[in-house]
């Protein structure tokens, strides 16, 4: 599948973003005046960025309000409304957190159950498809849902998160081996796409067309695979390890911010990644394997 | 709606026989000729040097090792099958795209359509093609404006590709009338499914190409024996004997 830019910040950065509000939903009420602005404000800009970021992948989003008619059959839809519920329902919480209003801690504890929900949300879109059988596993939601947590334990400074941050490198070393067997399991040949096993061993004569098309530049990417090892050590590395061991040094703020930063770069390696060797079924067609 | 209906009264839907497909490409030009009238399917560069265009048919060709026997050449025309259970349909988020209840025919409301590209993914087929000028989903409506166009001469009320395919390989008609044309000719002929694994219960069905037989040797094989005679024959005898 091709890596688009706008799609890896939308799910890295909004993961993120509702990972730390999670975090502080639950944790409310936390921090206060200052602090808690800096931390609230952290958490909805990666949040809105990150969904700000989708838009851009939309051909035509002058429609994107109608994204919130379809919840009862589309993931789409439903990541719409579980964002903006989210951020709509945690901003009293926010702004409780600043000014000290005393909100009940209920409040907090739904917006932040719900910050996890909106995440659960992201990872359904692309776990539904059956035609990337890399991704149809349930395993896409758990990689989703614990670098959200890792990454919101890391932002609100918990004592455990360095355990989060290695749940993160094992989650990925879990995905990547059951990811790398998904399509051969998933059974699909150019025999069975074309139903020419019936006949014999089917292989690809002509190209239906000569140039590219849009099958060919959304799904058929191979341009990421020649440096897949090499990324997935990269990944495991920023993502996990080192932030971990960062989080470990007695740096105090400072550790922490090193540790994010460190740890988003690995985020953003690994969805690079998530995309790029994800291979579509529609490949066969062409003579490629994804 | 982006549930899928229960049932739907007609199954209307393609017959493609692999056995007669020639690969000639006319229904690709036919779908595209028709399909670009009004709205259009774009064509970006396309007497550059990098051609690209939207387009709702294509035809590939395989070959095929065939064991004990010739090997084959089968040209496969790639469409839209309006599936029954259809995963582009579920998983768009505004209500474009849509499985007719009617006539179970899956299409496109392009004026509510984001452009967001899942149905596409989500499409085992490649059915679907973004429309890189329009920004909306393009996909085959198998041509629901001249199947129940009344102004068009009855003969002309089928799909564009079905119309004007040279060798009657593509059929079109209702799967749910087990005496229509398109049911007898899955029935006698074995229609299949592309990827049952996918488990999108395809409307369309695709007819097997024949087995051509046991690979005979080649017709020119008895020019390579030639038993020479007269003068050529004894010269042939006794330079042999030397």
């Amino acid at each position: 599948m091709h890596p688009a830019p706008s799609v890896i910040l939308f799910s890295t950065l909004s993961g993120l973003g509702f990972g730390f509000l999670a975090f502080l939903g639950w944790g409310a009420p936390g921090p206060s005046g200052w602090a808690a602005f800096f931390m609230w404000g952290l958490g909805y800009g990666l949040a809105v960025a990150g969904l700000l970021a989708s838009t851009f992948h939309l051909g035509n989003p002058k429609n994107a309000l109608k994204a919130f008619t379809q919840w009862r059959t589309s993931w789409l839809s439903r990541e719409a409304w579980a964002s903006v519920v989210t951020l709509v329902l945690l901003a009293p919480v926010a702004l409780s957190g600043i000014f000290g209003f005393g909100l009940p801690r209920l409040v907090g504890q739904l917006g932040g159950a719900l910050a996890l929900g909106t995440v659960f949300t992201t990872s359904m879109i692309y776990t539904q498809i059956r035609a990337v059988p890399r991704w149809h596993h349930w395993l896409t939601p758990v990689m989703f849902l614990t670098f959200a947590v890792a990454g919101g334990a890391t932002l609100s400074g918990r004592v455990w998160a360095p355990v989060a941050l290695l749940a993160v490198g094992a989650v990925l070393l879990a995905v990547w081996r059951v990811g790398d067997g998904a399509f051969a399991k998933a059974g699909q040949t150019l025999g069975t796409a074309t139903g020419l096993d019936q006949l014999g061993l089917p292989s690809v004569l002509d190209p239906a067309h000569t140039a590219g098309n849009y099958l060919k530049r959304e799904m058929i990417f191979v341009v990421g695979r020649k440096h897949a090892a090499k990324l997935r050590k990269i990944a495991l590395l920023l993502a996990s390890i080192l932030p971990a061991l960062i989080l470990l040094l007695p740096l105090g703020l400072w550790g922490i911010a090193l540790a994010a930063a460190i740890h988003l770069a690995g985020a953003l390696a690994a969805r690079w990644l998530f995309f790029a060797e994800a291979e579509h079924v529609v490949g066969l067609y062409y003579g490629a394997r994804g | 709606m982006t549930a899928l209906p229960k049932a739907t009264e007609k199954r209307l839907g393609l017959v493609i026989d692999l056995d007669t497909c020639v690969g000639c490409q006319a229904c690709v030009t036919a779908c595209k000729g028709w399909n670009d009238a009004g709205i259009g399917l774009s064509d970006q560069d396309p007497y550059g040097a990098k051609p690209s265009g939207t387009f709702l048919n294509r035809v590939h060709s395989y070959q095929v090792a065939v064991p004990d026997a010739v090997a084959q050449v089968v040209a496969f025309p790639r469409s839209c099958l309006h599936c029954e259970v259809a995963p582009c349909v579920t998983v768009c988020p505004t209500g474009a795209s849509y499985k007719r209840a009617e006539d179970g025919i899956v299409l496109v409301n392009e004026d509510a359509c984001i452009g967001c590209g899942l149905c596409a993914w989500a499409c085992p087929y490649g059915a679907r093609e973004m429309d890189a000028a329009q920004g909306v989903m393009k996909k085959c409506t198998l041509c629901v404006d001249r199947i129940y166009n009344e102004s068009l001469p009855e003969e002309d009320r089928e799909p564009a590709c079905v119309r004007t395919c040279p060798t009657n390989a593509r059929h079109y008609g209702d799967f749910a009338d087990p005496e229509s044309h398109v049911s007898r000719l899955t029935a006698e002929r074995g229609g299949y499914d592309l990827m049952p694994g996918m488990g999108t219960e395809s409307t369309n069905k695709y007819l097997p190409p024949r087995k051509k037989g046991a690979g005979s040797a080649s017709p020119l094989a008895p020019l390579l024996d030639v038993q020479a005679t007269g003068i050529a024959g004894w010269l042939d005898r006794m330079l042999g004997k030397i």
